[in-house]
């Protein structure tokens, strides 16, 4: 199929197939994928400015469906959700301003990627640790017999520390379960999401969701499902940002969509299948994934 | 299980077949159309475009999930 945009010559099916792939990854994590869709739309030769821009415009249609299913199945926080947006975006223009400011000093390749071979890697240990420790608490909590809870967490203490430092204004997040947090936190944790995201590409689901269960201390199916929802926000901002600049081909991410509609909706239903600290634990090899790219990448001197 | 496990594969293949044919529809009589003037839109309109794509990204994945969701439904139910 010929995509007159991007003057590119690819097949729907493959496209479809992407999209199904990272749906399905997007629906279970709340994260956009960015890591195999860039690399995917790379390898079928689309340039590497419209195959940023276009997967951003993926993401958003993908973000729609499988926040809509979590929204059903009661995943979503509106409230915080929107909130994290606004941070997201606006740490989103600061990184995107370091990226600036790396490639007038001439050394960007080398920073970012040992920024994010040393944050991707750190995530994955960090939460291979905490949910080890927590699947061995709750085995020990069955073994008393006590009531396990569902969503425990190990590193549950630091985020009801957090939650108790007093930042005026205090809000409340009722869906959540957060009787009270300071707004100047979480918009914090969001604005350093949006600096990954900015500094690093894509929507970075891989730090945002993990720091609104160990930082805000959000439980995780509320988390994947409110991150998707402020994806669709920031995405649909980075998406015309993108759009403005030449770089989006939106008849490739809207053919990407078809498959993501369908992966989207499996993945975000799988959720309800498996217990938090489980879903964290599978979320490790994602952040490593990531890793291994850009280790490649480095090596090779070949972008994928 | 191993039974309730089939009849659920079962329903989602022939859910995955009813939508390829749709999607295959849709890309040939809408994608194919919208094309060329899309393209010219990018070209010389930049912010229209830029805002056309939003619209339709979002408006396409609100009718998939509409889509995909009537046909669980739909097949669900008659599975029953």
């Amino acid at each position: 199929m010929y995509f007159p945009i991007s003057d590119a010559h690819i097949h729907p099916a493959y496209l479809a197939v992407i999209g199904f792939l990272i749906g399905v990854l997007g629906g279970f994590f709340g994260v956009g994928g960015s890591f195999i869709a860039g690399p995917a739309l790379r390898a079928v030769g689309l340039p590497w400015n419209f195959a940023i821009g276009t997967d951003l415009a993926h993401i958003v249609g993908k973000s729609v469906v499988a926040a809509k299913r979590h929204r059903a199945l009661g995943n979503v926080d509106l409230k915080l959700g929107l909130i994290m947006a606004g941070g997201t975006i606006a740490g989103a223009e600061v990184g995107a301003q370091f990226i600036q400011m790396l490639k007038r000093a001439g050394n960007v390749n080398l920073v970012v990627s040992l920024i994010s071979i040393a944050v991707y890697v750190g995530i994955s240990s960090f939460m291979i640790w905490e949910s080890w420790k927590t699947l061995s608490q709750n085995r020990a909590r069955k073994a008393k017999r006590l009531k396990a809870k569902i969503d425990h967490s190990a590193f549950g203490h630091v985020a009801l520390s957090i939650q108790k430092l007093h930042l005026p204004p205090m809000i409340e997040l009722p869906v959540s379960g957060v009787k009270a947090i300071s707004l100047w936190i979480i918009l914090l944790v969001a604005f350093i999401g949006g600096i990954f995201s900015g500094f690093l590409g894509g929507g970075a689901g891989y730090i945002r969701m993990p720091a609104m269960v160990y930082v805000l201390g959000i439980p995780t199916h509320l988390a994947v499902g409110t991150d998707l929802f402020e994806i669709i926000l920031s995405a649909s901002y980075g998406t015309f940002s993108h759009a403005v600049k030449g770089n989006v081909d939106i008849l490739i991410a809207l053919v990407m969509n078809t498959g993501a509609a369908v992966g989207a909706q499996i993945g975000a239903i799988s959720t309800q299948y498996f217990a938090g600290p489980k879903i964290r634990l599978f979320f490790v090899p994602l952040p490593l994934i990531g890793a291994a790219i850009v280790i490649y990448t480095l090596v090779t001197g070949q972008k994928l | 299980m191993k039974i309730d496990s089939a009849k659920t594969l079962r329903v989602f293949l022939f859910e995955l077949a009813i939508y390829a044919v749709l999607v295959v529809t849709y890309f040939f009589f809408v994608l194919h159309y919208l094309g060329d003037w899309l393209h010219e839109l990018a070209l010389h309109h930049h912010y229209y475009y830029a805002g056309l794509a939003i619209v339709l990204i979002v408006g396409q994945a609100v009718m998939l999930e509409a889509l995909t969701t009537f046909l669980l439904k739909l097949i669900g139910g008659r599975s029953e």
